[in-house]
């Protein structure tokens, strides 16, 4: 692998092994667009059959969603932020955004939570009806990738705080980052294909 | 792409400044615009997939130079991006408003969708 090593441009790219598990998760990533296109086309198909559970439009609030969608943005930003401090070579400032990145990431599966809560309170749960099941499995989906990608940034940060800035720690922060700004994708098409559209219709 | 010397990467700012635009923009066409249901959908799908778009451009480094062998697979995404398309049309087209009498057979997406879930959403 150490044959084609290259002497610049960023550490996750220099070595052969780097350049191929990018590619590899780049290819991963148009498998996700395709697993997420089948969860929205489920929902889209089953929009209105609620039978007799709440209609969308009763229980969606602009409010919660664009809270949620704010830290989702911002913690995309973070995530971004945190790969620049690592190219500049600052393990500080990587391993601070990054800390950043999964606190305003909790708080988004936080407010999850609180929301499916609420909407089962109201009567609308996964069994309730099949639009309803065609809601939780497309978020929930996103919400367990969230989930998925907290705990995955928590293995990285011990790692880093063991091993530092090495070919392989920076190749593996760049590829939670791609996974990271997927999500932040995936949920606003959720933000406009669920709640924007469940709310005007 | 973002100068590794620079203390604050420009484009990542842009990028989250134009995002959170957005998002603004697509919450007040649904809450307080009085466009028509139609203009409103488009408009807001417009809005997401710009919004992808920064995401992919700014954020995710997809046209990095520095990346040496390792391009993204424009190939792969494409192929992703196209079977997803046609999962969600083709699921929509024969499941929700490919069959039913009085519509077009194509074109005008996006009003039959509407004009659909309207329908749906009356009779519950």
């Amino acid at each position: 692998m150490s044959a084609h090593e290259l002497k610049t441009g960023p550490l996750e790219y220099r070595t052969q092994e780097g350049r191929m598990s990018i590619l590899g998760f780049w290819i991963f990533l148009g498998a996700e667009v395709v697993l997420f296109a089948t969860l929205f086309a489920t929902y889209a198909v089953l929009f209105g059959r609620t039978a007799d559970a709440p209609h969308p439009g009763e229980l969606f609030e602009i409010k919660t969603t664009l809270i949620m969608t704010f830290l989702l943005l911002t913690s995309s930003f973070t995530c971004g932020i945190a790969i620049h401090e690592m190219r500049r070579g600052s393990l500080k400032g990587l391993m601070t955004w990054l800390i950043i990145t999964l606190l305003l990431g909790l708080g988004f599966l936080g407010f999850e939570i609180y929301e499916f809560m609420h909407y089962a309170h109201e009567g609308a749960t996964l069994q309730s009806s099949a639009f309803w099941s065609g809601f939780f499995v497309l978020a929930g989906t996103h919400g367990l990738h969230v989930t998925v990608g907290t705990g995955w940034a928590i293995l990285l940060l011990i790692q880093l705080s063991r091993r530092g800035l090495t070919n392989v720690t920076n190749r593996k922060v760049f590829i939670i980052s791609l996974y990271w700004h997927f999500l932040d994708v995936v949920w606003i098409f959720i933000f406009t294909g669920i709640y924007l559209i469940g709310m005007v219709i | 792409m973002a100068d590794p010397k620079k203390r604050i990467p420009m484009n990542h700012v842009i990028g989250f400044l134009l995002s959170i635009a957005m998002t603004l923009l697509a919450a007040w066409a649904v809450v307080s615009s009085n466009l028509p249901v139609r203009w409103v959908i488009i408009s807001i799908l417009i809005l997401a997939l710009l919004q992808a778009g920064v995401q992919l451009f700014m954020f995710m480094h997809i046209t990095e130079k520095g990346s040496g062998g390792g391009h993204v697979p424009w190939n792969m995404m494409f192929h992703g991006f196209a079977l997803a398309a046609i999962i969600v049309a083709g699921s929509l087209f024969t499941m929700s408003f490919g069959f039913h009498g009085g519509h077009d057979g194509d074109g005008g997406h996006q009003q039959q969708e509407q004009q659909q879930q309207e329908e749906h959403g009356g009779s519950h």
